[in-house]
């Protein structure tokens, strides 16, 4: 077993605590990621992944537990990570390459021809090498995606948070960046943890997914996934994996319905 | 970097070229055809009816004036413009440093912001005379009249480019412990951009009036006083002369303004 990089720990966050009927968005979760592993968060709408995303990213803190990265709780912001939104939320008077070099703006004091040789590396690495100087309009959703992918490697962090990054992409295209995706984190050997509602993705991605239960959002069970990539989704495993996945998230449904 | 000035450079040359300048004018074909009917059209009945010049002159009795007096309508359009282009630039700094407060502190937020759209329901024509005791009839009451007139727009506009920002973005720019100048200077500001320039192009057409209102009130120069005496000794070609002066002005300046707005920010009209 891999070393422990991240490790939440009763997580709990409660909104409006003094209110009279508070917001419970996340109670008491509890699981650990190893360095270098794909770990899927799936849950219905609800589940609190904006609010877990926030939480590791250090920019709200939890009511009570905490995410231990290598062993620190992590108490504030910390820049040991990148994001990748659903949108790629890129900054439109920009081009591509000073969209993927923002990271490094705000970290450092200067962006050095180091960082630019880097950042068009990591263009290179998810496909867009000859599209450095492009503006973001110029470019497919799917490419618009990418780029955010690269903003979010850019200043080498520990680990990636990405919150259903290819939610607003077509069928088609959000299989093909799935595949870019498992290649661009066989390269860059990162720790990743991904957010989606769709199982069939997690299960196809992932090495362990994390299913959650909504509203208030906690573990319901945590699914290894052992199969060799690139899996093969009509397969009789793959396919029972996400019937059992389903399955878990429907008796957590059915539980909230009683 | 230069990949974007290339770009923006070639926005501008691909706009300034002779090409592109016939081709607007082939797609402003009927509205200048329809200028120059109306010209005609005007003339003839003037003609046809026999109309007393003091009611309606002649367009072309409204050139030559123009031509005539140019000496003397051409200086007082510079004092005009110079109060226009002064408050103009006025107005620039307080309605962006306004919004920046409006958008920076909740506080300000909650006072400043109601008093701002509350002074939108003064009529500023009726503080022009004010305007005159405090600051005399010379150029300085002009341009603060245009400056109150026409800073209203680009508040507004500043103040919605200023917020209107993705949460993600900022969460993203938080999580690496940017700090409030940074969220600042490389996201908010460049953001309101486009929305600053076309709150620049309303204002710009009410600078035109601000100023010739504060004309009419005193002047001591301008077109707007030439309009005041040439309406006073029923000289009705030269207030018309005049006031075709005015159209030209700012039409150019509204013109000037379109132009700065489409190719400044050339990431809002890319291909």
């Amino acid at each position: 077993m891999p070393e422990r990089l991240l490790e939440v720990e009763h997580l709990t966050k409660t909104y409006f605590p003094d209110r009279k009927e508070p917001l419970t968005a996340l109670a008491d979760l509890t699981f650990s990621v190893a360095d270098g592993e794909f770990l899927s968060l799936v849950g219905p709408s609800g589940c609190g992944k904006s609010t877990f995303i926030n939480l590791a990213c250090g920019i709200a803190q939890p009511t009570s537990g905490h995410i231990r990265l290598r062993g620190e709780p992590i108490t504030g912001p910390i820049s040991d990570v990148g994001i990748a939104f659903q949108a790629p939320i890129l900054l439109e008077w920009r081009t591509v390459l000073q969209n993927v070099l923002l990271p490094i703006e705000i970290l450092e004091r200067r962006v050095t021809s180091f960082h630019r040789e880097h950042a068009g590396s990591l263009l290179k690495l998810v496909g867009l090498a000859g599209f450095a100087d492009a503006y973001p309009r110029e470019l497919s959703g799917g490419m618009q995606q990418r780029v955010s992918i690269c903003r979010a490697l850019v200043h080498n962090p520990s680990f990636l948070l990405m919150d259903e990054p290819f939610g607003a992409l077509d069928a088609m295209t959000r299989d093909k960046m799935n595949l870019e995706l498992l290649r661009i984190w066989g390269q860059a050997r990162k720790t990743l943890i991904f957010i989606t509602h769709n199982i069939a993705e997690a299960v196809f991605l992932s090495d362990r997914v994390v299913v959650l239960t909504g509203r208030p959002g906690t573990v319901r069970d945590i699914v290894g996934i052992d199969s060799p990539r690139p899996r093969d989704p009509t397969g009789a495993e793959f396919r029972a994996t996400e019937a059992h996945i389903r399955n878990l998230i429907g008796e957590s449904a059915a539980d909230e319905d009683q | 970097m230069t990949g974007p000035r290339i770009g923006k450079r070639g926005a501008l040359s691909r706009r300034l070229s002779l090409a592109a300048l016939s081709e607007r004018l082939a797609q402003h074909q009927l509205a200048v055809l329809a200028f120059i009917a109306l010209l005609v059209f005007w003339e003839l009945v003037v003609v046809v009816f026999g109309v007393r010049e003091i009611i309606l002159p002649r367009p072309s009795r409204i050139l030559a004036v123009m031509i005539e007096e140019r000496a003397l309508l051409i200086r007082n359009m510079w004092i005009t413009l110079y109060e226009i282009l002064v408050g103009f630039a006025l107005s620039v700094v307080v309605g962006i440093g306004l919004a920046v407060a409006i958008v920076h502190s909740r506080f300000l937020e909650k006072t400043l912001y109601p008093l701002v759209v509350a002074f939108q329901n003064v009529p500023r024509v009726a503080v022009g005379p004010l305007l005159v005791i405090w600051l005399g009839s010379g150029i300085a009451s002009k341009s603060v009249l245009v400056l109150l007139v026409c800073f209203f727009p680009i508040v507004v506009n500043a103040a919605t480019g200023l917020k209107d920002v993705r949460q993600e973005m900022i969460n993203l720019l938080v999580a690496l412990r940017a700090s409030r100048a940074q969220v600042f200077w490389k996201v908010r500001l460049p953001n309101a951009f486009p929305y600053i320039l076309s709150g620049m192009k309303i204002a710009m057409t009410l600078a035109v009036i601000g100023a010739i209102i504060g004309e009419f009130i005193a002047a001591e120069q301008g077109l707007g006083l030439i309009i005041m005496i040439a309406t006073a000794g029923l000289n009705t070609p030269l207030v018309m002369a005049a006031i075709a002066l005015l159209v030209i002005m700012g039409g150019a300046l509204y013109a000037l303004m379109s132009f700065l707005a489409d190719t400044l920010a050339p990431w809002r009209k890319l291909p």
